[in-house]
């Protein structure tokens, strides 16, 4: 069957079977690496992207599932810029080791960040209970979500100045 | 490709009319709506239908109604709009209170909460609060519909009252006055996991004495349960630390709980008397009455 929908803000469409997962699509058919297969039970977080906006586990969505909705994905966000603030305080916090985690957290964190643009600790624990990262590094990547919040509100007021 | 779902025809509704009919007509069916459930059920063929019928777009079951002395959730309604529903929040509180305890923001964006009942696990965290706030459901067939409490929902472990044809529409929350609520869950850690044991309680006191006192419990037997045990040793005696704990201990007698690989039967005992007075003198602390206890 044919399934179409936005991705990272373009219009696809393709040939899937009924039982294929949404993972599986954007992996195998789509190209988009950025979406890590994990552990594929939904536990790890790895697989995680924005279904219209909201962070979700890609390997329990059903490809047919997803016609005519919008998925994004690291990709899309980096490129358009909107994920930055976020990426450098990744990397200045030192907040990636193997990497494998990376793409699901920046998602789930640039979710929580908009929803939540100032954060506590205890926030951030909660938004990502459902990312693993199997290197360990929660205490960084805390401290790299807390400091994005901090660079996205100085470039929102940068804006405003403008 | 490490696990491959076996196949099925996959059928797309947009109305509950619609949906009626075709789980009227197909058979060897399941019913997806958020799917966090079922397609892990998929993947490791615990069932394997011909046929998968997609209800997430019935966008009629999709709602939270605040009409005065009743709260109406449609089936479809995903956890965390339960989370963050300021109705739920203020008049139902136990029920965001559980739901914001299970699973992970992932899940809790696109699982709905009658899928979460319709899927029937002993350890199906909105089951106690339910309970405790006697909630009932509404089950609709092209025959018409039916009101079933919630108690009487689950008959087994992935067993309910729903007949073959007949599709979960709507949860009806009684809106409590002058009741205490609380709900507290017991897992392997304290993020994203399944229940050893998770406890709701719900409280009304008048003139010092227990006017109302509601326990329910979830991965202590075949089906949630409520603990009339612990409900009858309290109702009309005077507010103590000490009738909260005797009485507590009586949830042995309202459990079977087994062991498996999260927790041991004996285990599960303990915890259920300890989560059972933990949960009741929290209740009893957001309607003032402060009994202590040690923590």
């Amino acid at each position: 069957m044919k399934v179409s929908f936005t991705l990272n803000g373009r219009r696809v469409e393709v040939d899937v079977e009924p039982n294929e997962i949404l993972l599986d699509v954007l992996r195998f058919k789509l190209g988009v690496k950025s979406v890590r297969r994990g552990c594929e039970r939904a536990e790890c977080g790895a697989c995680t992207v924005l279904l219209d906006g909201k962070p979700v586990y890609s390997c329990t969505v059903l490809a047919p599932m997803v016609d005519g909705r919008t998925v994004e994905t690291v990709d899309y966000l980096a490129s358009n810029g909107e994920l930055k603030p976020l990426v450098e305080a990744f990397v200045k916090a030192g907040a990636v080791q193997c990497g494998f985690c990376t793409p699901g957290f920046l998602l789930t964190a640039y979710s929580l960040l908009k929803r939540n643009p100032q954060p506590t600790v205890e926030e951030v624990k909660k938004a990502i209970e459902g990312n693993i990262c199997r290197c360990t590094g929660y205490q960084k990547i805390i401290e790299a979500i807390l400091l994005a919040s901090k660079l996205y509100a100085e470039k929102r007021s940068e804006r405003k100045e403008e | 490709m490490f696990y491959k779902l076996p196949k099925f025809n996959y059928y797309r509704v947009t109305s509950l009319d619609e949906a009626l009919k075709l789980v009227n007509e197909l058979e060897d069916f399941k019913v997806i709506a958020g799917g966090t459930d079922l397609v892990m059920d998929l993947k490791i063929k615990r069932y394997t239908p011909k046929n998968i019928i997609d209800i997430s777009r019935v966008k009629e079951l999709d709602y939270i109604v605040d009409d005065g002395d009743k709260i109406r959730i449609g089936a479809l309604t995903r956890l965390q709009e339960i989370v963050d529903s300021p109705i739920i929040r203020e008049k139902a509180y136990v029920l965001a209170e559980a739901v914001n305890q299970m699973a992970s923001w992932q899940i809790r964006n696109i699982a709905t909460i009658g899928g979460n009942l319709c899927n029937a696990s002993p350890a199906a965290d909105t089951a106690p609060p339910l309970y405790v706030l006697n909630a009932e459901l509404k089950l609709v067939s092209i025959e018409g519909e039916r009101i079933v409490p919630v108690t009487k929902f689950f008959h087994g472990p992935r067993k309910t009252e729903l007949k073959k044809n007949e599709l979960l529409a709507e949860i009806i929350i009684p809106v409590e006055k002058d009741a205490g609520a609380s709900a507290i869950k017991l897992g392997r850690r304290n993020a994203f996991t399944l229940s050893i044991v998770a406890v709701a309680t719900l409280v009304k006191v008048s003139d010092s004495k227990f006017t109302d006192v509601r326990v329910a419990l979830n991965a202590v037997a075949p089906t949630p349960v409520r603990a009339p045990s612990v409900e009858k040793a309290l109702i009309g005696r005077d507010v103590s630390l000490e009738a909260v704990e005797e009485a507590s201990k009586l949830v042995v007698n309202d459990i079977k709980p087994i062991s498996d690989v999260r927790a041991s039967a004996d285990y599960r005992r303990e915890m259920s008397i300890v989560l059972t007075r933990d949960s009741l003198l929290k209740s009893l602390e957001r309607i003032g009455v402060k009994l202590g206890g040690e923590e």
